[in-house]
């Protein structure tokens, strides 16, 4: 069967995206075992290639991998937002001026619709070229799928990450039937987007093992034995395209929710953006209580026009740390209006403002602040995750700070805040150093 | 980019007029200059680092200087740019002659780094500018 080509949409998304956001600014981690840690709870959250080598998992807490440090010179960093966050906006904005439809998906993967932009044997040629682009402006490695829906363009993205043949660019246009094929038999179901691993166990027990079988499959059998949404993925497999830009897939629990849109007309006035972004917030502050989550970090984006070169041109972002995090509107609102304050400057046409919620955390089991008052309730809840935590990854995977009932784990924090690298792009007394010696 | 940044655009008149009276140049509204697009600072493809040391007297780059460095334009023999020598940031003259590359300090006082065969070189990006306080 040979997959339709009237649509072509492509997925790009950074290589080990927060390990090459250090690598940029600090070279000398270049070709070394290094992993990024969540800024809260030491988990790991970025490998470089090196680390995923020497058999480090994703979210593998640290402690655990502390006897590779001195036999591999494994290195550890803590996460840097403020960097990743103005890295990620830099790129996102390099790649919009590829196509007019751009959804950002997350801080490191956007969607561009292809379709009206080149033809199909400019897939691979184009691909290439976006690649290069980002790794000459920005330093960052990138892999790059096309394909006519967004769940094959994510799957292309996949191949293209794991087959060093293909130079990180991957399109099934660009592929024989037989080709298409073999590839869609090459991957086992669990890998689709919105296939979890619980709907990936039911499938292979129905015999339906590669993406290839789920491409096969009746959709209305799929419908009936699961959902609307899984029947959905089926006709995406095929090349239908169900699922439009900017729709925000349900099935998984979001690790960013990002709420924009372009203005209709340009918008000048503080009040209008003001008006804008809070009622983004809102929005997205439902669907986080939604999957109930909260989160600790508010980023907030402006940028005029990119398409009107001839008019002046600025855009900014900004990223506002939360000191608890939370859900609340309101709360959320007062952070990202302090926010779009600092970015905001007058006589521009603004094109478009939105809102970037991050860092989440389960709404019942959040830690506070730990120098913030914490109620009964709420100290209940921290004591509640401490002991999941603990039961799940081994005694003292997390304790108390300042209480000093186990010193390693006080040191293991004081450690944490001493690995952050420096803000290089957004701090004038931490941007790097050139040396003239 | 740094959200310390103020961007030094100022239109020259405000867009209302109450009184009904047209201004007599209205059509030769400009925009002021604009110093941070002369700079190319709105470029995604820009970044800021800060000079330490005295081997680039000879080009006008003293210590403590800001160097603004664009990466979207490729490195020529001649310019002034940002290298990775030795896992670090150094500022230095691209010199290419006759297949050999070398970076030059224009300082007498460094020699000159060649580059042999096999030996790589990566050049993080182009000086543009470099922002000086007297």
């Amino acid at each position: 069967m040979l997959l339709p080509t009237e649509k072509a949409i492509a997925l790009i998304d950074g290589n080990n995206f927060y390990v090459s956001c250090e690598r940029v600014f600090n070279p000398s981690l270049e070709k070394k075992s290094l992993v990024i840690l969540s800024n809260n709870d030491g988990c790991i959250v970025s490998r470089s290639q090196e680390a995923k080598n020497l058999g480090i998992g994703m979210g593998v807490p640290l402690f655990k991998v502390k006897h590779l440090m001195t036999k591999h010179q494994l290195q550890w960093l803590s996460s840097n937002y403020t960097l990743y966050g103005d890295m990620s906006a830099r790129m996102m904005a390099t790649l919009a001026e590829f196509s007019p439809e751009q959804e950002i998906y997350s801080i490191d993967e956007c969607f561009l619709n292809l379709s009206d932009v080149i033809s199909v044997q400019e897939q691979i040629p184009y691909g290439k070229k976006m690649r290069a682009r980002i790794q000459q402006y920005l330093g960052l490695p990138t892999c790059v799928g096309i394909g006519p829906s967004k769940t094959l363009a994510k799957l292309a993205n996949h191949i293209a990450k794991k087959n060093q043949q293909f130079e990180g660019v991957f399109a099934w246009a660009s592929l024989t039937p037989t080709e298409q094929t073999y590839w869609l038999q090459q991957i086992a179901v669990g890998e689709v987007w919105g296939v979890g691993r619980k709907i990936g166990a039911h499938l292979e027990k129905m015999g339906i093992q590669t993406v290839y079988d789920l491409q096969q499959a009746d959709s209305e059998t799929i419908r009936r034995r699961f959902s609307v949404v899984m029947a959905r993925t089926v006709n995406e497999l095929k090349g239908i395209s169900c699922i439009a830009m900017a729709d925000i897939a349900d099935s998984e629990r979001k690790q960013q929710i990002i709420s924009s849109k372009s203005f209709g007309k340009p918008v000048r006035e503080l009040y209008h953006l003001e008006e804008a972004t809070a009622s983004y917030v809102s929005r997205a502050a439902e669907k986080l209580r939604l999957q109930k989550s909260v989160c600790h970090y508010v980023t907030v984006f402006i940028h005029t026009n990119p398409f009107k070169p001839q008019e002046p041109q600025y855009r900014n972002q900004i990223t506002i740390p939360l000191s608890i995090a939370s859900a609340d509107s309101r709360r959320l609102i007062k952070a990202a209006l302090f926010g779009l304050h600092q970015i905001y400057r007058v006589d521009f046409a603004y094109k478009k403002v939105g809102v970037i919620l991050s860092d989440f955390r389960d709404a019942e089991h959040h830690q506070n602040d730990l120098f913030t008052q914490i109620d009964e309730t709420k100290s209940h809840q921290v004591m509640q995750t401490m002991d999941l935590l603990n039961q799940r990854f081994g005694a003292n995977t997390v304790a108390i700070a300042g209480t000093g009932s186990n010193a390693g784990n006080n040191q293991h924090w004081r450690m944490r805040a001493n690995h952050k690298s420096k803000r290089f792009t957004t701090c004038w007394q931490e941007i790097p150093i050139a040396r003239a010696s | 980019m740094p959200k310390t940044l103020k961007s030094e655009l100022y239109p020259l008149f405000s867009h209302s007029i109450s009184a009904g009276f047209p201004s007599p140049a209205s059509d030769y509204i400009d925009q002021r200059l604009d110093l941070n697009q002369y700079l190319g600072m709105h470029s995604e493809a820009t970044f800021f680092l800060r000079v330490q040391g005295d081997s680039m007297q000879g080009a006008g780059i003293f210590d403590g200087d800001l160097l603004i460095v664009d990466r979207s334009v490729q490195a020529k023999s001649g310019n002034v740019v940002v290298a990775v020598v030795d896992g670090e940031f150094t500022v230095k003259r691209l010199q290419r002659r006759a297949g050999v590359t070398w970076l030059k300090a224009e300082n007498p006082a460094y020699p000159p780094i060649e580059l042999r065969d096999g030996q790589e070189l990566e050049v993080w990006g182009v000086v543009s500018h470099v922002v000086h306080k007297p």
